[in-house]
């Protein structure tokens, strides 16, 4: 592809910056928006992060410590919300407002005000979540999936701000969404036809599509939730003909879905980053788009394998079984992609690049274990054990979390205009590479073993594999503190960024200078 | 698509009227979790205060953000792409209201086809209608619960066999106000859209008719997974509707006023795709939870 991009360059002496606090509150710069999401899923990051290393030092050795049973169980649940909703989802709302614009050629969101609204929700929502750990009785205790009864019969006070908390997260998202949805839509410069659109570009459509599917029925979990608990009806009350397996039913038909709406848009970050460093186009790129769009709908048929153990009626396990395994044909389609694309490419090893290749290889760990899960006599097995834990986190923290750390590399120098240290930026890589596995292989062996999840002690055969998983947790946990380090350097000044920056980089937000103005494509490029 | 079409589109300065919305949910929702504690315990609290700043709060922000919008709109700001932009959002809106409504009619199916029979001991759940809920028996409605408390349903003919011709009616009427529109003919689209509010403002009158006359006959909130799924589901369409009604009578005063052109009209079209969804969820209503 090659682009024609003629005008943008003199829009760069009117290029006025609001300033003070205003700046933010008011903005509707999608780059100003993209920063601020990005900053607020870096700090949930690292409240989360705290959150997982007391769920750590109490897991350091065996027996009650550190924290009383019930506090355990507010971290772990806690741990879970803040990291899905508040890190993960919106570090890729953040990068699709920053990047989906200038892939596209657009001056913008596509709805710029309701792009701040969905952003400024946000803070609030998880003010709240937060607050409601240090109310009487305790936070959300009842496990980031707040399964029906624990969350309604069994629950504390503070459910409700749990429940509206979500509700407004809800809104926030599927404001989001559209936005996205509607700027690829409607926003492209001419000549961007659908099959040029970048990877990221794709996926982060098909994301956004799953987002405003499965949210709202989210919502609606959480508002059957709140009338069971509160105004006595009777949905996952069997006396009162209801069925608590069913408030699993409702969860996961939005929770799988939900699942893949935290990993396509890391698969499209990295099938941005290895061409560049490979040097060579992405392998296959109309099969990545077919394989996303199938992953996607699958998603929508295979939310039971989360509840093999509910007794659910043998046809249905079949069913379920059989479809999940299926997810494996395109993820498959998609492994395979990059590694092509990697064969006999002149590779570089910078540090985008490094988290990418990790992604590839660990995210692989986590479908195959996926893959063990899904298989019902074995699931029935693995339930609810570390082994689960070391699947999701393997697909979690090297898979999205990884490629959203790629990302930040990748793009940090065209955000900022500096190069970020690559010595410093390596070593962050290794000191996460090597700790992460330290942290998260270890649970497979404890949880075939039959180590349960969510419990805060543990049988003392598991003493030593434990030791040896906190130990790498906090190394894991201090790591990233190099990463913010990074970060603020970079911000702070540096080596002066080119506007390709990458040598093999393409697309249209390196044709722009670095840093990217504050306003990009008041005049659409022409795409040839 | 020429260049031409991208050349102005609009990307508005900044504006506080985000945070300000943002600001009224947090109340809302503190306010909301608040006294939903203080009704459950029985207790005296500030939820009340805090939902009604909050509410007010966005109140005040939906004037003033469709203000704006209305004045940028009048003076010609609004370029084809951006009507386009806002037509999509508002499509993509309502895909995400079918969704949530899909979820409560999930769990009427769900209740109905699989938990219900379960109960009562069909497949391989002899045992739990032997052991745990003796003598239970699946019939719909669900008028004697497992437990054995008892409730009654809801007719569908009387007072909902009226709502729904009066809701269909309405979608018929907003139709002819919307050609109204299109045509120039602003007579035509001001009964038509008059009709159509008296319209929806009897369907409300009625619902509220139908609740009273359901707490009579002991169909209430608690009365098990039939209660649940008949006010939840009714409940929540009656808010749309409420919420509807709302965005029809601004349209009818814009009308008034002289505001919309025949092609430019895009809060009319929104408020009426809006109208005719929650009549589509009223039709699934009317099937699956009062006839069948």
């Amino acid at each position: 592809m090659s682009y024609a991009t003629d005008t943008h360059d003199d829009h760069d002496d009117h290029d006025h910056k609001p300033t003070g606090i205003t700046r933010w509150l008011y903005t509707t710069n999608h780059k100003d928006i993209g920063t601020m999401y990005l900053w607020f899923s870096f700090s949930m990051f690292l409240i989360g992060g705290f959150m997982a290393m007391i769920i750590r030092a109490e897991l350091y050795q065996p027996g009650l410590q550190i924290i009383d049973p019930n506090f355990f169980n507010q971290m772990t649940t806690v741990h879970g919300l803040i990291m899905v909703f508040g890190a993960v989802m919106p570090a890729f709302v953040g990068l699709a407002n920053w990047l989906i614009p200038m892939m596209i050629g657009a001056p913008d969101m596509a709805l710029p005000r309701m792009n701040n609204w969905s952003f400024w929700i946000l803070p609030f929502a998880f003010a709240i979540l937060l607050s409601s750990l240090f109310m009487e009785g305790g936070g959300p205790n009842f496990g980031w999936t707040f399964y029906a009864p624990l969350s309604t019969t069994y629950s504390n006070d503070s459910t409700a701000f749990f429940i509206f908390s979500v509700h407004i997260m809800g809104m926030s998202s599927i404001m989001g969404s559209i936005n996205v949805i509607v700027t690829i839509f409607n926003m492209r410069a001419p000549g961007m036809t659908f099959m040029k659109m970048p990877l990221f570009v794709w996926t982060w459509l098909i994301t956004a599509f799953l987002l405003i599917a499965v949210m709202p029925v989210l919502a609606g979990t959480v508002t059957m939730m709140l009338t069971d608990k509160y105004f006595g009806t009777a949905f996952f009350d069997a006396a009162g003909g209801g069925d608590p397996v069913m408030f699993q039913h409702i969860f996961w038909f939005f929770g799988h879905p939900e699942v893949y709406i935290m990993i396509l848009p890391a698969f499209g970050i990295v099938s941005e980053i290895i061409p560049t460093f490979a040097r060579k186009r992405l392998f296959g790129y109309s099969s990545m788009v077919y394989a996303t769009s199938s992953i996607a709908l699958l998603s929508f048929i295979v939310w039971a394998h989360h509840m093999f153990t509910t007794g659910m009626p043998v046809a249905a396990e079949l069913f379920f079984m059989y479809a999940t395994m299926l997810i494996s044909v395109p993820t498959g389609v998609k492994v395979f992609n990059w590694v092509a694309t990697m064969w006999r490419g002149s590779m570089t090893f910078e540090t985008p690049m490094l988290f990418a290749v990790a992604f590839v290889i660990l995210f692989t760990i986590g479908g195959l274990s996926g893959l063990m899960l899904a298989i019902v006599p074995a699931d029935f097995q693995y339930h609810d054990t570390y082994f689960v834990v070391a699947h999701f986190h393997y697909v979690l923290v090297t898979g999205a979390i990884f490629s959203i750390m790629a990302a930040a590399y990748y793009w940090l120098p065209k955000w900022t205009g500096h190069m970020y240290d690559e010595k410093l930026g390596k070593i962050h890589f290794w000191c996460s590479l090597i700790s992460v596995n330290v942290l998260f292989f270890p649970m497979h062996f404890v949880g075939l073993a039959g180590m349960p999840r969510r419990i805060p002690d543990y049988a003392l055969q598991f003493a030593d594999f434990n030791k040896v998983i906190s130990i790498g947790g906090f190394a894991f946990g201090l790591s990233q503190l190099i990463f913010l380090y990074v970060v603020i350097k970079c911000i702070r000044g540096g080596e002066k960024a080119t506007d390709r920056v990458w040598e093999g980089a393409t697309g249209l937000e390196w044709e722009i200078p670095s840093p990217a103005p504050y306003h990009t494509f008041t005049t659409p490029p022409e795409i040839k | 698509m020429s260049t031409k079409e991208y050349e102005h589109y609009y990307v508005p300065a900044q504006s506080k009227w985000p945070i300000i919305g943002a600001v009224g949910l947090f109340f809302i929702v503190i306010g909301a979790a608040s006294l939903v504690n203080s009704f459950a315990n029985d207790t005296a609290g500030w939820g009340g205060y805090g939902l009604t700043l909050g509410l007010s709060i966005i109140i005040f922000m939906v004037f003033g953000w469709f203000k704006q919008q209305i004045e940028e709109s009048m003076s010609g700001l609004y370029s084809a792409q951006l009507g386009v932009s806002y037509r999509q959002g508002m499509a993509w809106f309502i895909f995400s209201e079918v969704m949530f409504f899909a979820a409560f009619f999930g769990a009427l199916f769900y209740a109905r086809q699989l938990s219900v029979p379960w109960l009562a001991g069909e497949g391989n759940n002899a045992m739990t209608g032997e052991v745990l809920w003796n003598g239970f028996q699946n019939i719909w409605p669900l008028e004697i619960m497992p437990d054995g408390r008892e409730t009654k349903g809801m007719a569908w003919t009387g007072l909902p066999l009226i709502n729904t011709v009066l809701l269909l009616t309405s979608s018929v009427t907003l139709h002819f106000a919307h050609v109204g529109i299109e045509k120039d003919k602003r007579g035509q689209a001001k009964v038509m859209m008059g009709i159509t509010i008296l319209l929806g403002l009897a369907f409300l009158f009625f619902q509220v008719e139908e609740y009273i006359e359901a707490y009579h006959m002991g169909l209430t909130l608690d009365s098990g997974i039939y209660g649940s799924t008949f006010f939840l589901l009714t409940g929540f369409h009656g808010m749309h509707v409420t919420l509807g009604t709302i965005m029809l009578i601004v349209m009818f005063f814009r009308i008034l006023k002289g505001h919309f052109t025949h092609d430019n009209h895009f809060a009319f079209l929104a408020a009426s795709w809006y109208w005719h969804f929650v009549d589509v969820v009223w039709l699934g209503l009317f099937i699956f939870v009062y006839i069948l």
